[in-house]
């Protein structure tokens, strides 16, 4: 594998799962609790979706075959995905949107902290820019992981359901393979253990705010870095994708 | 034939720097910080931009501008370059563009507030109400009506308003 490789490869993995957290944030349209939580929540959505056409766009000048932002979010099937398996986590009730969000947008915040330090200049900038939006989305979530967990016997008792239910697709956030280990020596990549061990820091302190316990470490899907999704992505890629695959090249 | 560009490059900066923000048309491109540099390379016409927020749907509005405006002036040969470093940010607003925007119902981001504080910092507190001037005003929403925006209300006068966010 080249370094232009694994960096293609390290640009999906980035871009898609944007993408595909971008777009379980869409389907909140119209669809709020509130009219505050639709605004925010798909605010998010936007964020998230122009985060993913950066570095999609990104990959397709890496990989020089011409591939533009929109071949590869609508023109790929699930077996080409290198989202986290925890964005591709339907949005149940918004308890658990809000816990996948915490864990991922914390994720996402150490993850683009130290990656604004990379010595490739695009990661670097998406990295500073997307920090920025991310932090925004961290603050907002582990607000509602307070006012729910310390809330009512109830909303307490779903979201703890919430944590618990979501805390197996963490692990997948952190595994590394050769792209990784190639990526790190160029001093392009970070090592995932030491941005877990920040994320670790956020959500200790948010759920001891939110007086929710943190789920036991027990089995960890894995799926991310060999493009494996749950069953829940076909169905996703399906509404996504419907358009521009019955219509192909329709304009608008 | 190629038709060689009759302007000079501070001119086409000029031409540019009028075209308005598409969402709050009081301030302009150049005032907003998006417009960053001007250049002509081989009868070419290189306008580089830069992304308010990543998602922003107004950026795809600001470059059909930028054609159009560069078309109503005989120039067609141009590339518009989207650049992400450095980052935008709301401190690159000046004064004047402040002020227009308080004038338009929009709270203007307070300087220096940026990035500061991850969790339950709670928005930055005493923004005053374009309305009254009041600094009595809570934090409804960290997000409003466009990506760049956060909610407000007025504890005096009871307006909700539009707070412009620090990144």
């Amino acid at each position: 594998m080249t370094k232009e490789e694994a960096l293609f490869n390290y640009c999906l993995r980035l871009g898609d799962s944007s993408l595909i957290l971008g777009q379980r944030m869409s389907e909140w349209c119209s669809n709020g609790p509130i009219i505050e939580e639709d605004i925010a929540l798909t605010n998010i959505a936007l964020d998230l979706i122009g985060q993913a056409r950066t570095m999609l766009t990104y990959a397709g000048q890496l990989e020089g075959k011409g591939r533009t932002e929109d071949d590869f979010a609508y023109k790929r099937n699930e077996r080409e995905f290198y989202n986290t398996l925890l964005s591709e986590r339907p949005n149940g009730h918004f308890g658990d949107t809000t816990i996948r969000n915490f864990l991922h947008s914390a994720y996402y915040y150490h993850l683009f902290k130290v990656l604004s330090n990379s010595k490739d200049e695009m990661i670097a900038a998406h990295s500073v820019k997307s920090l920025k939006e991310v932090t925004y989305h961290l603050r907002h979530s582990a607000e509602w992981v307070v006012r729910l967990g310390d809330g009512t016997e109830e909303s307490h008792q779903k979201v703890q359901k919430s944590f618990n239910d979501l805390w197996e697709y963490t692990g997948d956030l952190f595994e590394m393979n050769k792209v990784d280990e190639l990526l790190i020596k160029e001093g392009i990549a970070v090592d995932l253990n030491d941005v877990k061990k920040e994320w670790l820091k956020t959500i200790n302190e948010v759920l001891d705010r939110a007086t929710l316990s943190k789920p036991e470490d027990a089995y960890m899907h894995s799926g991310r870095l060999n493009a494996i999704h749950s069953e829940y992505l076909g169905h996703l890629l399906a509404e996504m994708q419907f358009l521009p695959r019955a219509y192909p090249d329709a304009k608008w | 034939m190629v038709t060689p560009i009759e302007y000079s490059k501070e001119q086409i900066w000029e031409f540019l720097s009028e075209i308005p923000d598409p969402e709050i048309p009081v301030i302009t491109i150049e005032e907003l910080g998006v417009l960053r540099n001007v250049d002509i390379i081989d009868n070419r016409v290189i306008v580089t931009i830069t992304p308010t927020y990543t998602g922003c749907p107004a950026m795809k509005m600001f470059e059909d501008d930028i054609i159009k405006t560069l078309h109503q002036k005989g120039i067609k040969n141009i590339e518009i370059n989207m650049v992400f470093s450095p980052a935008w940010t709301t401190d690159w607003m000046s004064e004047e563009a402040r002020e227009k925007l308080r004038k338009f119902g929009i709270s203007p981001p307070i300087k220096g507030t940026a990035d500061k504080g991850v969790l339950f910092a709670n928005g930055p507190k005493n923004v005053p109400c374009p309305n009254c001037g009041s600094t009595n005003t809570n934090l409804k929403s960290q997000f409003g009506s466009t990506a760049c925006k956060a909610l407000y209300t007025c504890n005096d006068c009871l307006e909700p308003f539009d707070y412009f966010k620090c990144i």
